[in-house]
């Protein structure tokens, strides 16, 4: 690994291009191909997808290719990982480069063979004539030099019925090394003459820092204590020696008290002042809903959640008189490059961020923050800075998916389907652009205070026929916690309330669940998902609640949830059987099936993968996850305090990935997460007749309402 | 400065540590260069940190090195290579049971004491065994069929 602080300029012009052949592939002299990207593979498989499309465009096998991701001084910038943009914008440009980088290699070996090159073809990095002249080698034609061309938009693609790569299960070349032990996270990575660094966080999140004293340290080696304004902490050559310090050193804090508190969450979100949305409208929902005879009404909420990434998160910084360097796991290095510009004053290309895998992130968490935090260290110690957060930072100082609040109301048509319908939803926010970081707000340095969380307010309108549809969203100015893009953002919460909703308009209309949906349903591609995950379920049609649901102390069910993402990607449809225990109030649940359509499959494996990550993560987050705060501190700060999904809870999952070379392809890092939480509390409902409209669903809750029943 | 004396992986070794309580974690990753272990949560809270400490399932975040001394270490790096895995890498590198991969060692070590112990559990004691091992991103199902694969090796 080169420790160099020296940015050669065909690197920073290579980065700045960001639409450049060169500035995404490189051929070497060996035949080897390196891919460059801005797009990070945090555990999704997505480097994997790069390689397939690259190798596919080119003819060049897929392992003689290796990845480079996030490296400000070496890599383009076409966007961060997030949004589910990994496949249809971060794969989508490399192919493009490959396929430039294709027809530029055919004209070259065309000119060399003497031949045309619509006569020429590629295989395994080979360029032959059709009629057996003697070829060429790609790496003979362009190794080890630039292409110098600019990416055409137009480079003719393959097309899907020619892929022998795209498409296949190709394995992901971390996994050895990470089942192995030989995986170089960020968390294992060291550099030269580096010291280990704590934070010393205050108790309470707005605390003032009083006094320190080292007297109770002082029998710990090599320790350094770093003082700025509020922000202390210390570093040490040994790392248990940072962390015995950091715990032991005694200090005096001034606490804040200004907290809401997470037990009275509704009302702070229903009488804060917030500016109003108008999200959909169509047809004239107020006035309809005014005028119809009978009216459905109800609330639902979701907590603030946390990232809770298994590793917490860490970051080495080296702060000189040149600028900065800093190794991180963020899934946006050059938004952190610019980030940690703006707020330590130094020009963004004297700013280099290096991506190293860390634990698993799913939108925005501490790795930010920690950054900031080694950059404050290392530049008052003047060395090379590793601070690794512990488990209570974490948890405690993340930014946190936001806490939500929607009102539905709908009434309905003679048959019962939905005639108009309206959500109303509540959302902490704050203004536009970067959020605070921790470390350099308690040091009291400037910088912005943007509250981004991401799309929060799409999918919160049915994607079932119906006239007069209107969503408004109350966009509150502040939030209690700071804010976090957590996976799927705004749109879990969306859909638990959207097809918790239909799912009672159709128990309501005595209508089973999956035909109430279908005959709302035009797209043949949402019934295909809908009827898919119903049959793999073993589902059979009647109004909830189940009239069979008693088996001893058991109450069983099955509910069902459907989507499609952004009202314009991944169609989804997820089905799930439940048992609920009458006497704990534990829910088990016993299979999920689902049915899923990105359109064109780039690897059935890598999304596979992907899909079960999202129903187990998300189960979790609707069995148990809720951020617990008072008036001045996260409370729920350890495994015990924040309980996640476990493996004796874990169930069966059947997963159908439906396959659709002639569409395109969207990415699949969110949009499974979407169902969870709704076909949960249909099946519960099911099993049950009891609505479960908060999350978690926690068994304390489930047993109060099963006993109230 | 006190030193302590145990196998890892087959190897003796003598470290020094300036605390006898200094976790087993620390001195593998920091003194030995042995990564595999992971700092998760330094409360047993997760099993990121899982060892076998004389062929047992052991959070090496709270077993602090004198507890070492004199006895047997096997890390993630002892079971395997990338190029030689052992039984039960070789089941969750071929059901790809990694998504981010830092639970992965947790989840490995635990099954490997596991089916030393038992060569054939049922799902469910698998599932048990494996209750204090935690993973974020969702590769429950894979690490599960990884498990059971290598039982059935």
């Amino acid at each position: 690994m080169v420790v160099s602080f020296a940015i050669g300029r065909q690197a920073l012009a290579q980065a700045r291009a960001a639409h450049t052949v060169d500035s995404f592939l490189a051929i070497h002299q060996d035949g080897s191909v390196t891919i460059f990207t801005s797009h990070v593979d945090i555990g999704t498989g997505i480097s994997t997808v790069f390689r397939q499309v690259a190798a596919e465009e080119l003819d060049i096998p897929v392992e003689r290719f290796t990845v480079i991701e996030g490296d400000t001084a070496t890599t383009p910038d076409h966007g961060g990982t997030g949004g589910s943009t990994g496949v249809p914008r971060g794969a989508a440009d490399i192919r493009q480069a490959a396929a430039t980088a294709r027809r530029a290699l055919l004209e070259l070996a065309a000119r060399r063979m003497n031949r045309r090159a619509s006569d020429l073809t590629i295989e395994a990095g080979e360029i032959q004539a059709s009629d057996g002249a003697a070829g060429v080698s790609i790496a003979s034609l362009i190794g080890g030099k630039r292409f110098d061309l600019a990416v055409d938009p137009k480079a003719p693609l393959k097309q899907p019925s020619e892929y022998r790569i795209v498409g296949q299960p190709v394995l992901r070349a971390d996994v050895p090394f990470k089942c192995t032990g030989r995986h170089v996270y960020l968390q294992d990575f060291s550099v030269p003459g580096m010291l280990h660094g704590r934070v010393v966080r205050p108790p309470t999140l707005g605390g003032e820092l009083v006094s320190y004293d080292e007297t109770a340290i002082r029998a710990i080696p090599d320790i350094k204590v770093i003082r700025i304004g509020n922000f202390l902490g210390v570093v040490a050559a040994d790392e248990w020696a940072a962390i015995r310090a950091a715990r032991e050193l005694k200090v005096v804090w001034k606490d804040s008290r200004d907290l809401p508190g997470s037990d009275d969450l509704e009302r702070y979100l229903r009488e804060s002042p917030a500016a109003d949305q108008v999200v959909v409208n169509r047809g004239d929902a107020s006035g309809a809903l005014s005028g119809a005879p009978k009216k459905f009404s109800a609330a639902y909420y979701w907590p603030f959640q946390s990232h809770a990434s298994l590793g917490p998160s860490c970051a080495i910084a080296d702060v000189t008189d040149a600028g900065i360097t800093v190794w991180s796991a963020s899934q946006g290095a050059f938004g952190l490059r610019a980030h940690l510009a703006n707020v330590f004053g130094v020009a963004p290309e004297n700013v280099r961020v290096i991506y190293m895998d860390g634990s698993g992130s799913y939108g925005t968490n501490g790795a930010e923050d920690a950054a900031a935090d080694a950059v404050l260290l290392s530049r008052a110690a003047r060395r090379p800075v590793r601070v690794q957060w512990m488990r209570q930072d974490e948890h405690g100082w993340d930014p946190k998916g936001p806490v939500q609040l929607l009102d539905v109301r709908a009434s309905v048509d003679a048959a019962g389907n939905i005639a108009a319908w309206e959500t109303e939803m509540w959302l902490p926010g704050g203004p536009p652009g970067e959020r605070a970081l921790a470390g350099p707000e308690l040091a009291g340095m400037k910088q912005g205070h943007g509250q981004g969380a991401g799309l929060m307010t799409m999918n919160a309108d049915p994607p079932y026929r119906a006239a007069h549809v209107r969503v408004v969203a109350h966009n509150l100015r502040e939030t209690p916690l700071r804010l976090s893009n957590l996976r799927a953002p705004g749109k879990i919460a969306n859909v638990f309330a959207v097809e918790g909703f239909t799912d009672e308009l159709a128990a309501a209309a005595r209508v089973d669940a999956v035909e109430y949906r279908r005959r709302s349903l035009d797209d043949p591609r949402a019934l295909a998902v809908l009827d898919r995950a119903a049959s793999m379920i073993g589902w059979r049609a009647r109004p909830s609640p189940n009239p069979d649901a008693a088996q001893g102390n058991f109450r069983v069910g099955r509910g069902i949830a459907y989507l499609r993402y952004k009202q314009a990607e991944n169609y989804c449809a997820l089905a799930m059987e439940v048992a609920v225990e009458r006497s704990t109030g534990r829910i088990t649940v016993r299979r999920i099936a689902c049915a899923h359509d990105c359109g064109l499959i780039m690897n059935p494996d890598g999304l596979r993968n992907q899909v079960e990550g999202n129903i187990m993560h998300t189960l979790s987050r609707a069995l148990h996850e809720e951020v617990r705060f008072d008036q001045s501190k996260v409370i729920s700060v350890d495994w015990v305090t924040y309980p996640v999904l476990r493996f004796p809870e874990a169930p069966p999952v059947e997963i159908a990935l439906i396959n659709r070379p002639d569409q395109p392809p969207y990415g699949a890092g969110e949009a499974a997460s979407a169902p969870v939480a709704a076909a949960l509390a249909n099946a519960v409902f099911d099993a049950t007749g009891i609505r479960l409209r908060r999350v978690p669903f926690a068994a304390e809750r489930m047993k109060t309402m099963l006993a109230r029943a | 400065m006190p030193n302590y004396s145990f196998r890892v992986n087959g190897k003796t070794v003598t470290v020094d540590s300036w605390d006898p309580d200094q976790p087993l974690l620390y001195v593998l990753r920091n003194t030995l260069g042995l990564h595999g272990a992971k700092f998760g949560c330094g409360m047993a809270q997760c099993g990121a940190c899982t060892v076998l400490l004389d062929g047992g399932a052991a959070r090496s975040c709270v077993t602090p090195i004198r507890h070492a001394a004199g006895r047997s270490v096997t890390t993630i790096e002892g079971l395997g290579t990338p190029e030689n895995p052992n039984a039960v890498q070789a089941a969750f590198i071929a059901e790809q049971a990694a998504q981010c991969g830092y639970c992965t060692n947790g989840m490995i070590m635990a099954a490997q004491a596991l089916l030393d112990r038992n060569p054939h559990p049922t799902l469910e004691q698998v599932k048990s065994a494996l209750e204090g091992n935690l993973c974020r991103c969702g590769t429950h199902t894979r690490i599960l069929n990884a498990v059971m694969r290598a039982a059935r090796a």
